[in-house]
């Protein structure tokens, strides 16, 4: 009887394990994206100065500088908080967007204008809209959540050389401009290292390409280079790291629309 | 030219070269500094209503910039941002202000900010009803954007349910107006040099106000209390009857303004009730917003926007306002390209009379360091309203600034 009662429990852990074995392709696409974003857990808080570059089909390019503060949620289901604060072009200077990214829902965003001193609570429904005249759309910025996507993983193949893994990524939010990403992170670092985009129309319109990573202790990779190609109209647009700084003391405060003139 | 040294000025202007001292030797942290240098050119079509304006052309030049320093654990800062116009025509147009060089430090609980600056409060686009703080700068623009540096100490705090803070304000600015050459006035130039104050105000009296903000999830919530001196004088013809006095009132008022962002509207209110004299009104303005991103595939965002206004003072009292009972209505066109092309129609009419006052403003940058601006500005009114004394100053400026 004894002997009958465990071979039941063998026989039922046999099973269970059999069935974890078969991983669905969603479920290998989720776990994949989930290591790679679970990599950059507890970085707390982050100060990256960027140099921005649009160039657009004739060649002809224009540089803005700005810093970008962020504070980290370690809830995966709440989005982080961030500042981008612009110090070029020079008519722009001062102008900040703050952001309260969400995971489904629109984020709450605010702009600073320094010309008026005024904070305006602005509509944030437009995920898909350019970010600051560039190639990256809102979207695009703050996307690295988790819970912003349904993921099935599609093959093993290599970049450049280097083995990674081919995930399809569909946007669970709503407002979106795209209805499905590829993205491709490495085997080695598990690291984004390119995304395509498809349009409403299903074509591949835009490319993402992060390059130069750097570790910035334990889990935590940055690329120094990300640049976006933009397939139909031949612009495109290069975010280069200028100085990443994390673990800096930043205090909720500072994340809140009242804040906002006092930058 | 004229220009009026008054000691605060003097002040102020020993506070920019100890700024300048301070700021080289911090040049360490984080130290910006930004000069530009503006060409204006205004031209009104039409002949001048009175005696006296100037005809046709103005042309002008200002010179303004922005410094700022921020301390390496980033709780210090310095701003500073003078302005000084130029203007060919009129004497009271050249002019020198101190837009902002204030101080402001974080400590662990609270926030402090010291000097002149530039406070905004409110969310409609035609009119700010409960935006007290700063004294306009009339002789700029009639459009009342811009503002007079406001000496001022504020103490801050967050809390849990909202951000306080408190405002003292030891000095009134007095507002600017168009000289006797200046096109944009009644019959009767304001006479700047001989401003009253009622019920024991004076420049040096003092102001107070109290401010919470708070957000909650669509809503952002402000509510204020301010007891002083009201920024808009009652003007009053002098016993020659040859120019107005300029008399600042006493005003006591509370206001709130709320916007609520749902989806891609925004729905605003302001609404203050003032004791100004001895008369109790209210002024309000009602607004929504809706932007149409990516309008047809075209990389373009249009925002609609209409605004009801109201305003029931007792002109015979109180300080005259040209938004009794009005309606806005206005759009925006956001081009999102590389030069952050920028177009802003909007008119105002008076539901009663009919008076219009409408605007056209288009900017772009030109290359990295320059931008180029038109703004259009058309009046039309009754004669028996006050805004027909603007009727013949309809105009067209263009503006080119170049940044260093």
């Amino acid at each position: 009887m004894r002997k009958l009662f465990s071979n039941i429990i063998m026989i039922g852990l046999l099973t269970f394990s059999s069935f974890a074995n078969a991983e669905t392709s969603q479920e290998k696409g989720f776990r994949i994206a989930a290591q790679s974003d679970r990599m950059d857990k507890g970085f707390g808080t982050s100060i990256a100065r960027l140099t921005m570059t649009l160039t657009n089909s004739a060649g002809d390019s224009t540089k803005r500088e700005l810093e970008i503060k962020t504070k980290e949620k370690p809830n995966e289901n709440v989005g982080d908080k961030s500042v981008t604060f612009f110090f070029t072009p020079p008519d722009v200077e001062g102008t900040a967007l703050l952001s309260h990214s969400k995971i489904l829902d629109s984020d709450d965003q605010w702009l600073y204008l320094p010309e008026l001193a005024r904070v305006k609570r602005i509509s944030s429904s437009n995920k898909s809209g350019p970010f600051v005249g560039s190639e990256f759309a809102f979207e695009d910025l703050t996307a690295a959540e988790l819970g912003k996507y349904s993921y099935e993983w599609l093959e093993d193949t290599t970049l450049e050389d280097l083995k990674v893994d081919k995930i399809k990524q569909i946007p669970l939010y709503q407002r979106s401009g795209y209805t499905y990403l590829i993205a491709y992170i490495d085997k080695d670092i598990n690291q984004l290292r390119k995304i395509e985009f498809f349009n409403r129309g299903g074509a591949h319109f835009k490319t993402l390409t992060q390059s130069e990573f750097k570790n910035y202790g334990g889990t935590i990779y940055r690329p120094m280079v990300q640049q976006m190609d933009n397939h139909l109209t031949g612009k495109s647009t290069t975010l280069r790291v200028e100085v990443y700084e994390f673990g800096i003391e930043l205090n909720e405060n500072e994340f809140k629309s009242s804040a906002l003139s006092q930058l | 030219m004229k220009m009026n040294l008054n000691p605060l000025r003097l002040v102020s202007f020993k506070i920019i070269v100890l700024f300048v001292m301070i700021s080289s030797s911090a040049f360490a942290s984080d130290f910006s500094f930004t000069p530009s240098v503006t060409t204006e050119f205004r031209y009104f079509p039409e002949s001048p209503a009175y005696d006296g304006q100037l005809e046709y052309f103005q042309p002008s030049v200002y010179f303004s910039g922005e410094a700022r320093w921020i301390s390496k654990d980033r709780k210090k800062r310095l701003r500073f941002e003078p302005f000084l116009r130029v203007d060919v025509q009129d004497d009271e147009r050249s002019h020198f202000d101190v837009r902002e060089l204030n101080y402001s430090q974080r400590f662990s609980n609270f926030d402090l900010l010291i000097g002149n600056a530039q406070i905004f409060w409110g969310v409609a686009e035609s009119r700010n009803v409960v935006d007290v703080i700063n004294q306009f700068d009339e002789v700029e623009n009639s459009d009342e954007t811009d503002k007079l540096g406001q000496p001022l100490i504020r103490f801050g705090k967050f809390t849990d349910i909202g951000r306080f803070e408190v405002y003292y304000l030891p000095y009134f600015r007095e507002r600017t107006f168009p000289g006797g050459d200046g096109r944009q006035r009644g019959p009767l130039p304001v006479d700047l040099d001989n401003a009253k104050y009622d019920e024991g105000r004076e420049e040096w009296a003092g102001d107070f106000a109290l401010r919470y903000q708070h957000q909650i999830g669509q809503f952002d919530i402000g509510i204020h209390v301010f007891t002083g001196t009201a920024r808009a004088p009652f003007l009053k013809s002098n016993e020659e009857g040859t120019s107005l006095l300029p008399i600042y009132q006493k005003l006591t008022q509370g206001g709130v303004d709320i916007q609520r962002t749902w989806d891609a509207w925004l729905l605003k209110l302001e609404v203050v009730i003032a004791d100004q004299s001895g008369d109790n009104f209210i002024s309000n303005v009602l607004g929504l917003e809706y932007t149409f991103f990516d309008f047809s595939d075209s990389g373009i965002d249009i925002g609609i926007l209409f605004e009801g206004l109201y305003d029931n003072r007792d002109e015979n009292k109180t300080a005259s306002t040209l938004f009794e009972n009005d309606i806005f209505a206005g759009a925006r066109f956001t081009w999102n390209d590389f030069q952050e092309s920028e177009l802003l129609l909007g008119t105002i009419i008076d539901w009663e009379t009919g008076s219009m006052f409408s605007s056209i403003e288009y900017e772009r940058r030109i290359g990295e360091n320059m931008k180029f601006e038109v703004e259009a500005q058309y009046f039309l009114a009754q004669d028996s309203e006050p805004l027909a004394q603007f009727e013949r100053d309809s105009n067209l400026t263009l503006r080119l600034t170049r940044y260093y």
